[in-house]
């Protein structure tokens, strides 16, 4: 008994509780800002929120709001209401619970704080764009649609000559609706804050190739958070540096995310939200530490791309060549660098429903995998905030099914 | 009427039609952005192509059940092999169930030739109308490279020169249809549009010539059925058109990407032929998975209703197609609010049910 209090005061993260009064205050700022004078922003999670940063705009993301919708159970009962106004069970559970919760002020926080311009960016599939529409229409403020082509096999210089193009006209957009003009010096700065961030994350991320690793996935989900929302500000660089200096600490005094981990994993697609405890603990009696995933990483692949002393010309690439806005065997090929820098024993793929670009193209990804590796792979299919998609007792015996097969392979 | 009976010949065999057709160089595509003129231009034969609605076995390993019937459909055809007789494959961007598909059929299948035509999801801005030019130009090249040949001018000039005719053509069929709906029945102009989407394009345009002369000299009896508008994505189910006649209605004219949506409108031909294109595509009646508006489906839609006096919208999408799925609500809406009487219905393949998709159609036709 008394073995496994300080084990388990050992395990959590400190920066946890820090990590959870940045967001408090955030969300504080997003609430308030009207009384402030300042303006808000929803923006999809792929967006550039640079910009925004740099305008002291607020950036919303209806997208983190629906993973807190996820992590507090919330999902199933705004996903009805989005069915009773009409929205097809079939999609994007995301944008159901948040076409909802405009309505009814649904949600842990009570609804989010009313937009006053839209921003869009279909790098990560085309449902943002349809989900923007229906917002522009119900909030009836303008909406920008930053419009970055797929690069099933290549960054071609007509993307690259369109998306930057639309940079322009973004800040445009931005400036309309602001009355304001972007200061320059503002921007730059922003811009090597976003991306001295992201080599932060990155860095976190990579803690975990140690053996055994001082954070999993499901750490990742959360701390993700802050890159994802206030990428380019001075408090996220802070936040991460704290963390991976504990992450440094964890390793040195041989503090592991999973006490006896043996096998590491690999994750495919978002996480499921309201099942990540359960899922920890499955793996983690098992041994088995999901070291690394493909979600969380996407907020740091596109350093190769940018510029910082041209920040917003680099944009237009850094925006359009991220993971899922290339060719499936592009990302296969990403899939096992991961492998191999992790050194994962199998990966763990969560086919879904609510995401067709992330989950199309993961049976052929999974194909290349085991030909490539001869790692074994495992699907979820599970919703990534719609519980009605997941089936527990399935996933239980199909994870232990997993794991079997892992540890027979030695 | 036998000028129609080529078009049932036609979309009844269509691995007989495609080895019939003279050039022997067919390129597929399934969504109707792709540029058939400039595909027809470098010598090929565009084919629509439709899920000959096979059980699925071969697509399970690459598609989740989670996927549009057409795509999962085709994919099966493509694997099984029921589409060897392509010499090649044009993915036009369209939604993420095709994004991905373009991925999986060019990582799985060779056919030849292979493009994606990566077209702006945005369509009403310069940029965007830069873009769209630039796209074109390089599937112009895409295919020149293939031919090994430039595509002249002239050559592109009598290509849209075609198209528009077939397209007027059936806009006329479609209007002669609008006013006199005993005209026609509803299954014959269900062939017509899909035969001209996979038919030789020079019979076609012929065919088509002598359909609407046949047309314009009928005394058509008057119609008594109640006035619908199919709105929605692909529709390949012709069934759901002699239901609808099997109920007393009758299709005055439609909203689907099938249908007017991909053939209304004539290209400039006194301009640039790649301007003129670019135009096209740019303009056209837009897809829901394309933006130029917030509302402007919905206004077309009222706008079609009430221009064909309509009794009644049926919505017929299907299952698992999002960027229908996401306009529904509104545009029921605005239909709603102008008092057109509207129907929602759903749609796959592997359609069981017809009874009760029979009842709700009598149901609603009935009632407006």
């Amino acid at each position: 008994m008394t073995d496994t209090a300080p084990q388990k005061d050992k395990q959590k993260i400190k920066a946890a509780k820090r990590m959870r009064e940045i967001m408090t205050a955030y969300y504080m700022d997003a609430m308030t800002a009207r009384e402030n004078n300042k303006k808000i922003a929803w923006i999809t999670s792929g967006g550039p929120v640079e910009p925004l940063i740099a305008m002291d705009i607020i950036p919303v993301y209806p997208e983190n709001h629906g993973a807190m919708i996820g992590a507090s159970k919330m999902g199933e009962a705004l996903c009805v209401k989005a069915e009773e106004m009409g929205y097809s069970s079939d999609l994007c559970s995301y944008a159901r619970a948040d076409i909802s919760c405009a309505q009814v002020n649904g949600g842990p926080i009570g609804g989010l704080p009313k937009p006053d311009m839209l921003v869009c960016c279909n790098n990560i599939c085309g449902t943002v764009l349809k989900w923007y529409e229906v917002q522009a229409r119900h909030f009836k403020v303008p909406l920008f649609i930053l419009d970055t082509p797929v690069c099933h096999t290549e960054y071609s210089p007509e993307i690259a000559t369109y998306v930057r193009r639309q940079i322009d006209d973004y800040i445009v957009f931005l400036e309309t609706a602001t009355a304001r003009k972007l200061d320059p010096d503002r921007m730059a700065q922003v811009g090597h804050l976003a991306l001295r961030g992201q080599k932060l994350w990155q860095k976190v991320l990579t803690a975990t190739t140690h053996k055994p690793s001082p954070m999993s996935a499901f750490d990742a989900f959360f701390f993700l958070a802050l890159i994802v929302t206030l990428r380019g500000t001075q408090i996220a660089v802070d936040f991460y540096e704290e963390l991976i200096l504990e992450m440094e600490e964890r390793v040195e005094a041989g503090i592991s995310s999973v006490p006896h981990e043996q096998y590491r994993l690999l994750w495919d697609n978002l996480p499921v939200w309201y099942q990540l405890k359960w899922l920890s603990k499955k793996f983690s009696d098992h041994n088995a530490c999901l070291v690394a995933d493909t979600y969380t990483s996407a907020w740091c692949s596109s350093i190769k791309y940018i510029d910082e002393n041209k920040f917003l010309d680099s944009m237009a690439e850094a925006y359009t060549r991220i993971y899922l806005n290339n060719g499936v065997d592009k990302m296969a090929d990403q899939v096992l660098d991961m492998i191999r820098l992790y050194d994962v024993d199998g990966f763990v793929m969560h086919s879904n429903r609510s995401c067709k670009p992330y989950s199309f193209g993961q049976m052929d990804i999974m194909n290349i995998v085991r030909e490539k590796t001869g790692i074994p792979v495992l699907m979820l299919e599970a919703d990534m905030v719609d519980p009605r998609s997941f089936s527990l007792s399935q996933a239980d015996t199909r994870i232990d099914a997993f794991m079997e097969i892992i540890k027979q392979k030695g | 009427m036998k000028e129609i009976t080529p078009f049932h010949t036609a979309i009844n065999d269509l691995a007989g039609l495609a080895a019939g057709i003279n050039s022997g160089k067919i390129i597929g595509y399934m969504c109707s952005y792709a540029p058939e003129e400039l595909i027809y231009a470098a010598g090929f034969h565009p084919m629509r192509l439709f899920s000959s609605k096979s059980d699925i076995s071969l697509a399970e390993s690459h598609l989740q059940a989670y996927c549009c019937s057409l795509v999962r459909g085709v994919l099966e055809d493509c694997l099984a092999g029921r589409l060897d007789y392509l010499n090649g494959m044009v993915f036009p961007h369209t939604c993420d169930s095709i994004q991905r598909l373009s991925d999986i059929w060019r990582l799985n299948t060779n056919h030849g030739f292979f493009a994606d035509v990566i077209m702006p999801a945005k369509l009403n801005t310069p940029s965007a109308r830069a873009y769209m030019k630039d796209v074109l130009k390089k599937f112009q090249i895409d295919l020149e490279t293939a031919i090994g040949h430039s595509i002249s001018p002239a050559d592109l000039e009598a290509s849209i020169c075609l198209f528009n005719r077939i397209r007027k053509h059936l806009a006329r069929i479609y209007e002669l249809k609008s006013r006199f709906p005993s005209i026609i029945g509803e299954r014959d102009l269900f062939a017509i549009v899909k035969g001209a989407m996979v038919m030789d394009r020079k019979e076609l345009a012929d065919q088509l010539e002598k359909i609407v002369q046949r047309l314009e000299q009928k005394d058509p009896p008057p119609s008594s059925g109640k006035r619908i508008i199919l709105s929605g994505s692909i529709c390949d189910m012709p069934d759901i058109y002699s239901l609808i006649e099997a109920a007393g209605g009758m299709v005055v004219a439609d909203d689907l990407c099938t249908g007017n949506r991909w053939f209304e409108g004539q290209m400039d031909e006194g301009i640039d032929p790649l301007e003129a294109l670019t135009a096209r595509y740019a303009d056209r009646a837009i897809c829901p998975a394309k933006h130029a508006g917030n509302t402007l489906r919905g206004e077309n839609l009222v706008r079609l209703a009430k221009e064909h006096k309509a009794d009644g919208v049926i919505f017929a999408f299907l299952k698992f197609c999002d960027p229908h799925a996401f306009d529904f609500p509104y545009m029921k809406e605005f239909l709603d609010k102008a008092a057109i009487k509207n129907l929602h219905l759903e749609l796959d393949d592997q359609q069981q049910g017809q009874g009760q998709l029979s009842t709700r159609l009598e149901t609603f036709i009935h009632m407006i």
